[in-house]
Parts: C-alpha cells; sequence; structure tokens
C-alpha cells in the first residue's frame, strides 16, 4: 500500500523529471540555507528571487527560457545587490527592501509593456510538473556548481562568516568571498523558481535549514539534516500534491513547515527532558 | 616617551610616527607617534571612541592612513599581514554558527590557499598544542557558544596564537568577562611561552596596569600619554583621556595638527 502510493507517481516520465528536479533542487537550497540563517540573510535570498523578474521579462521577449535566464539573471542580481548594500549608508535592510520592490515592480510593468507571454503563477508559485529535459540539465549543472563551490570554499566561507574582520587580517580575499556567496545564493535561488516559484523559494531555502538548527549542535551536523529536510520535504510534497491533486510548490512548502514544527516540538521535549 | 627623533631606530618593531586614520571628515585618530620594542605587553586604554580598534585595524592593515605612517618591522602594515593575529571586539563574530572549540581554533590555520582541505588529522596536533597553551585542551569538542565568556576568549586566543604571528592584537579582550578570567588571560599573555611575542591588548580597566603590562598607550583620538604605566598615568594624563576636550581638535585635519 505504501509502496504504491510512493511508486505510482513515477510511471509518468514528467513525475520522474519533477522528482529529479525536486531533489536537486531541495539539496542546493537547503545547503546555502545553512549558512543564510546564520548569516541573517533571508531577506536577501528573497530579493534575489524577487529581483530577476524584470531579467527573465527581458530574456523571455529575447526568446529564451526561464532556465536559460537563471544563471546569468543570478548573477547580475547577485553583484548589482552585493554592491548596493556595501555602498549605501541606508542600512542593508533598506536598501534590500528598496531594490526587492522596485526590480519586481519593473518586472511586472515590463511583462506588461513587451506583451510577454508568462504564466505568473506558475513564476510565483512554482511549475515543477512543467519541467523539461534541458531545465533538468541546468537544475543538475547548478546543483553541481553550488555543491561544488561550497566543498571547495567551506573553510575559507566559514572562517569569513564567523569573523570576518579575523579573516581579513588572515589575508583571505574577503570581498571575493563575499560575492562568491552572493552569486552561490543568487545560483542556488534561480535553479529553484521553477520548482517552487519566486515567492516559495524562501521556504525551501531557510525552513530545512532552520529545523536542522533546532535538533542538531554543530554547523557540520546541521548542514546534513538540512539537506536531508530539504530532500524528504520537496520528494513528500511532489508526493501528496500528486495523490491530493494539489498545486505542488506549496504543497513542498508546507511539508517542511511541518517538519519545522516537529523539530521544534522535538527541540522543546529535550530541554524539558534535561 | 617616544620621540621623533628616535623612532627609526632599529630595536623598533612597530612605529607610528604621526598616524592619523579619518572616517569621512571625521578624524578617528589624530597624529599619533609611539614605538613599540620586540616582545613588549603593551595596554591601549581611553575612552569609547577614542581610537583604540581604529589603531588596531590601522596597524593590521585593514584601514588607510590619512596621513602620518605606520611600519610594522620596518614594512607597511598591509604586506606585514602575516606578522600580525588580530582577535577583534567579541561583538564582530557571528556567534549564530555553532561551531566546535576546534572548528575556531583551526579557522588560525585557514588561508586564502585553503581549498578542498578536510585533512584535520594534520591539523589536529597543532590544534591541540595551542588549545593547551591556553588551558582549555579539555573543551576541544565543545560547542563554543556553551563556554563562559572567559573560555570563548580563550578560544580567541588560541585561533591567535595557532598562527604563529609575532604580534597579537586583543581588541577589547576584557568585556563582559571576571575578574578571574581576565587574570587567567593575563597570566597566558605573560606566561613564558609568550615571551617571545609582542601583545597588544585594548582594555578599559586602568588599574593595576603596571602590574600587567610594560607599557601603557593612553589614547583619545591623539596621543595623550605613552610609556611605563607608573610614570606616564598622571592625574593629568587620565583627565585628558577621559575628560572632555572637544575644543581641542576644532582646528584639527589630517596632516595638520591645530596650531
Amino acid at each position: 500500500m505504501l509502496s504504491e502510493l510512493l511508486i505510482d507517481p513515477f510511471q509518468y516520465d514528467f513525475m520522474i523529471r519533477a522528482l529529479i528536479a525536486a531533489v536537486f533542487c531541495g539539496a542546493t537550497l537547503s545547503t546555502l540555507g545553512t549558512f543564510t540563517i546564520n548569516r541573517n540573510m533571508g531577506f536577501m535570498a528573497d530579493a534575489m528571487a524577487h529581483a530577476t523578474l524584470p531579467i527573465i521579462a527581458v530574456g523571455v521577449f529575447f526568446g529564451f527560457s526561464i532556465s536559460e535566464l537563471g544563471a546569468p539573471a543570478a548573477i547580475v542580481v547577485a553583484i548589482f545587490l552585493g554592491f548596493i548594500v556595501k555602498n549605501t549608508k541606508i542600512g542593508e535592510d533598506t536598501s534590500i527592501g528598496i531594490i526587492f520592490s522596485t526590480f519586481f515592480a519593473l518586472g511586472f510593468i515590463l511583462i506588461k509593456l513587451l506583451n510577454v507571454t508568462i504564466n505568473l503563477e506558475d513564476l510565483l508559485f512554482g511549475q515543477i510538473l512543467a519541467v523539461n529535459r534541458s531545465d533538468i540539465y541546468i537544475i543538475t549543472a547548478l546543483f553541481l556548481i553550488v555543491i561544488g563551490t561550497i566543498v571547495i570554499f567551506f573553510k575559507q566561507l566559514l572562517f569569513y562568516s564567523f569573523d570576518p574582520i579575523g579573516a581579513e587580517v588572515k589575508g583571505l580575499n574577503t570581498n571575493f568571498l563575499n560575492y562568491l556567496f552572493l552569486i552561490t545564493l543568487s545560483l542556488a535561488v534561480v535553479s529553484a523558481l521553477q520548482t517552487v516559484g519566486i515567492i516559495l523559494v524562501l521556504s525551501m531555502l531557510i525552513i530545512p535549514a532552520a529545523s536542522a538548527k533546532l535538533i542538531t549542535n554543530t554547523f557540520i551536523d546541521s548542514i546534513k539534516v538540512s539537506i536531508a529536510f530539504g530532500i524528504i520535504s520537496s520528494v513528500a510534497g511532489l508526493i501528496i500534491s500528486y495523490h491530493l491533486d494539489l498545486p505542488t510548490g506549496p504543497s513542498m512548502s508546507l511539508v517542511a513547515s511541518t517538519v519545522f514544527l516537529l523539530s521544534y516540538i522535538s527541540s522543546k521535549s529535550k530541554i524539558k527532558n534535561r | 616617551m617616544t620621540t621623533k627623533e628616535n623612532i627609526y631606530e632599529s630595536e623598533w618593531l612597530i612605529v607610528s610616527d604621526g598616524c592619523c586614520v579619518q572616517y569621512g571628515e571625521a578624524l578617528a585618530i589624530d597624529d599619533v607617534t609611539f614605538s613599540i620594542t620586540k616582545g613588549k605587553k603593551i595596554a591601549v586604554v581611553g575612552p569609547n571612541g577614542g581610537g583604540k580598534s581604529t589603531l588596531f585595524k590601522a596597524l593590521a592593515g585593514l584601514i588607510p592612513l590619512s596621513s602620518g605612517s605606520l611600519k610594522i618591522d620596518g614594512l607597511d602594515p598591509l604586506k606585514a599581514k602575516g606578522m600580525i593575529s588580530y582577535i577583534p571586539q567579541k561583538d564582530s563574530l557571528n556567534w549564530n554558527f555553532q561551531l566546535s572549540v576546534k572548528q575556531v581554533v583551526e579557522m588560525g590555520l585557514t588561508d586564502k590557499s585553503t581549498l578542498l582541505s578536510f585533512n584535520q588529522k594534520k591539523n589536529a596536533e597543532m590544534i591541540n598544542e595551542s588549545l593547551d597553551q591556553v588551558g582549555i585542551l579539555d573543551k576541544s569538542e565543545e560547542n563554543i557558544n556553551n563556554l563562559s565568556g572567559g573560555q570563548q576568549q580563550r578560544v580567541l586566543l588560541a585561533k591567535a596564537l595557532i598562527q604563529d604571528s609575532i604580534i597579537l592584537l586583543l581588541d577589547e579582550a576584557f568585556s563582559a568577562i571576571d575578574v578571574g578570567a581576565q587574570e587567567d588571560i593575563m597570566k597566558i599573555i605573560n606566561g613564558s611561552d609568550l615571551k617571545e611575542k609582542t601583545i597588544l591588548v585594548a582594555t578599559h580597566d586602568i588599574n593595576n596596569l603596571e602590574d600587567k603590562f610594560d607599557e601603557v598607550l593612553c589614547l583619545n583620538r591623539h596621543c595623550c600619554a605613552f610609556g611605563d604605566p607608573l610614570e606616564v598615568l598622571t592625574e593629568e594624563v587620565i583627565e585628558e583621556m577621559y575628560g572632555s576636550h572637544e575644543n581641542m581638535f576644532l582646528d584639527h585635519k589630517p596632516g595638520s595638527h591645530g596650531s
């Protein structure tokens, strides 16, 4: 019975492609999420997702697909956001907020002005069931780039994240590390636009990481658990949405929220039992 | 007292000659002149905003001088980065990360060539040695957030010591830790293991400095005094350091220190 529930959905090709996308996006976002929550960069990540809209609008107008536009849009947005945040004196949250809303508004205006055919609901909440073969290649490539970057620069990124002044004194290129992380985060965010959409990408980025932090004692363990939670939430959300005929992106988000609730209860009962 | 005539003699490790740093239009430190020989333990005292952290950041090559010169063993701070370990104020660290003590100490071995490095064994011996020096080897696996303020400061000291630099800068090392923990850290600083190191400690505690430090640098945007604590910490210097003297700086500009 259980095996049927789990296996049945994957007799269709589009569901297998959705499964691959769900696993890779879940793993990518939840890995980056561990750094994001500890560096209080959730709002920055949310802004990255929203700020891609005008680039997507212009790109689609010129005949590119959303997946093809993802990486270049991510890099442009990351560098732009990083530069503005560093060089304005109005505060990080305020400058992110201004860019976030301005770009999002500009995106909608461009979609209207250029008469671009974009299904806004799919873009905002994701449409993982429409993922095609070339999307899978792009999602897989972005997964490898993001995870590879984190593995290669892990110790430098951790040092910079914990002690930015000490890292600079030690001779680490902190400017490079700052932009490297922003670009990696932005790539992770746009890789999931088709899976969970602009609005819900934040949930898959921060909720598995936050859940993992509640029930682990070390940063390394929190990364491992976060990846597991990210993949479980994505895949379970996909399966549930298939059986109950629900939208997939929101289903994934709600599974992640449920995992968070269980982790919270578990962490509270641990404290109580001490 | 250091004079401009004798600061370039060769035994000096750190030489500051009319050092000025400004943030925008504001002068953070102005015309600071002093020199420090190798192995000395120096207290840097002064009010909040007096320029202690700014001086440390200039020494560490993090901020440029607007005028004057600063030399570390004859080199500009930017070229002397390997010679300095810097322990920043605790509130500039990101305590959200759940890191183990040994992970934090290992950061002292991390540099820009550290890529794909998961070889824990190679570093383990050095980490243990460093933790042993500060007396918390038994805490190596603990989460740094679960330690007391004094123990956290010792971990940061171990992270600095593992770098094997000749100069250590401790910015507000004693803030929010109790007297006993302060004493423990001073014992480590003045211990035989660190005899060769030149150590500057920014502190607000000006009591009994002569028992703990060789020299004291009194900063309130300019150098109020520098030398043996017993000799230079006079009532006038303390008044100059902590009293209000805004008018003194009205006609000060970078490179021009008033009439």
